[in-house]
């Protein structure tokens, strides 16, 4: 990780900003209305990279929980926060972005369709785990309970994407793109991506500078102490 | 296994605290949701199935909470984990234990609920304790789970709650959508039986996998 942090504080900045920019003009620019939908339809490309950053985030932080509880590594665990902190927020972006763009063409806000259902109970199992990191103190114990939570909430995927289905649905499925909006929402996906690795990047090193000096602190503290009694 | 097990079933017999505690609770529950709903919503089979459900999810949550609180108010836990014995074995005393209490939880709502709701009798009836019995299975693997870490946090009483019930929102519908068709008599919709075992299988074996990491000091 030392090796690589000046190349990608360096570039991955700049990577994110060009990429950003790039799906920017090409969303309100480039990009055809579509039919049916018209204007609002263009939310779909921040919405979509969205969601599946959101997802991301969910296998993010069950990947390194599940390297966490077999291997300890204190990385890990620094890694599974701060993907779950920018899972949240992806996650309530998604619901947002959706909520926008449902309410001029389905009519209302908000309706129980599986894939609403499902992120909002994805969004539930965030806020879960980061309660739970909160309330659990920064102890090594509180590591492995977000872990497991971690894992769980990983394993609740394939099945409550099985049971929100059976229960009902209304999404739209995309079945034919231009090719105009096929590049459209693949930069957006690439920006989306860039900026997420960014962000997570940003937080990780954030999250161990912490650590760090927290350590730092308690070894100045203890190599003065005896001082102090003297 | 067993013998934990034992100790929980005879401290229960010897005290019946959490038993009747949960009796009174379940059924003050049942009252709240006939004062709450109208006459003619307690007679429909699908609030019926929610009444059930919502009931023994909270019944359920503190039976759980009580569960740990006992095994960590004197320490009892560490003890037993002293030992040498396979931490998952702990997990499958507690776990059969919760779903044990919570068996005879539901044999006494059940019935109070069918009477409220004035269900007709049906041979297909006979299938919801079977119902029953996979959605506690369910309930206990990750309740279990989740309570050993709950109680070990400040705030344990709300973040139970908070931790559990997005997990068990699957299976809680698939519950609900079986006991609403077998309430009202309908055919027995087979997908929603498949989604509740395959939710019990993978719930328990990971419970019984991860509960070392839980546990370990």
């Amino acid at each position: 990780m030392k090796k690589l942090a000046p190349f990608v504080d360096h570039l991955l900045p700049w990577l994110t900003c060009i990429a950003m920019l790039a799906a920017l003009s090409m969303i309100f620019l480039y990009v055809p209305n579509e039919q049916q939908q018209g204007l609002p339809q263009r939310i779909f490309y921040f919405h979509l990279p969205i969601a599946l950053n959101t997802y991301l985030g969910f296998f993010i932080v069950a990947g390194a929980s599940a390297s966490y509880l077999w291997q300890g590594e204190r990385f890990s665990d620094l890694l599974a926060q701060a993907a779950a902190e920018l899972g949240m927020v992806f996650c309530t972006l998604v619901i947002l972005t959706g909520a926008l763009w449902a309410r001029p063409i389905w009519g209302v806000w908000w309706t129980w369709d599986p894939r609403l259902t499902m992120v909002v109970i994805l969004w539930t199992i965030y806020a879960a785990y980061l309660l739970l990191r909160m309330f659990a103190g920064d102890t090594e114990q509180t590591a492995r309970y977000a872990a497991v939570l971690g894992i769980v909430g990983v394993l609740e995927i394939p099945i409550l994407h099985v049971a929100t289905r059976l229960w009902r649905g209304i999404h739209p499925k995309v079945d034919t793109m231009a090719p105009e909006m096929m590049w459209t929402l693949l930069v957006s996906m690439g920006a989306f991506l860039l900026l997420f690795c960014w962000l997570l990047w940003l937080r990780v090193r954030n999250l161990s500078q912490r650590e760090e000096i927290a350590i730092l602190r308690r070894t100045v503290f203890l190599s003065s102490e005896p001082e102090g009694i003297a | 296994m067993w013998a934990l097990l034992w100790k929980d079933v005879l401290l229960e017999w010897r005290t019946k605290e959490r038993l009747s505690s949960l009796f009174v609770l379940a059924f003050l529950m049942l009252l709240i949701f006939v004062f709450a709903l109208s006459p003619e919503q307690t007679r429909r089979p699908d609030i019926g199935a929610a009444m059930l459900w919502i009931t023994l999810v909270f019944a359920g949550m503190l039976s759980l909470q009580r569960g740990f609180l006992l095994e960590q108010e004197r320490g009892c836990l560490s003890g037993v984990l002293l030992t040498p014995i396979d931490p998952s074995a702990v997990f499958l005393a507690k776990f059969l234990g919760n779903a044990l209490f919570l068996l005879m939880v539901e044999a006494f709502v059940t019935p109070i609920t069918l009477l409220l709701l004035g269900i007709t009798w049906t041979p297909m009836l006979l299938l919801l304790p079977v119902v029953e019995l996979l959605g506690i299975i369910g309930f206990s693997a990750l309740g279990t789970l989740f309570s050993a870490i709950a109680v070990r946090t400040r705030a344990r009483e709300v973040l139970l709650p908070i931790m559990l019930l997005p997990l068990l929102i699957p299976l809680l519908i698939a519950a609900v959508q079986l006991t609403s068709a077998l309430l009202a008599g309908e055919a027995w919709p087979d997908v929603w039986l498949r989604v509740l075992l395959a939710f019990d299988v993978i719930f328990v074996v990971t419970g019984w996998f991860i509960f070392r990491h839980v546990v370990q000091e």
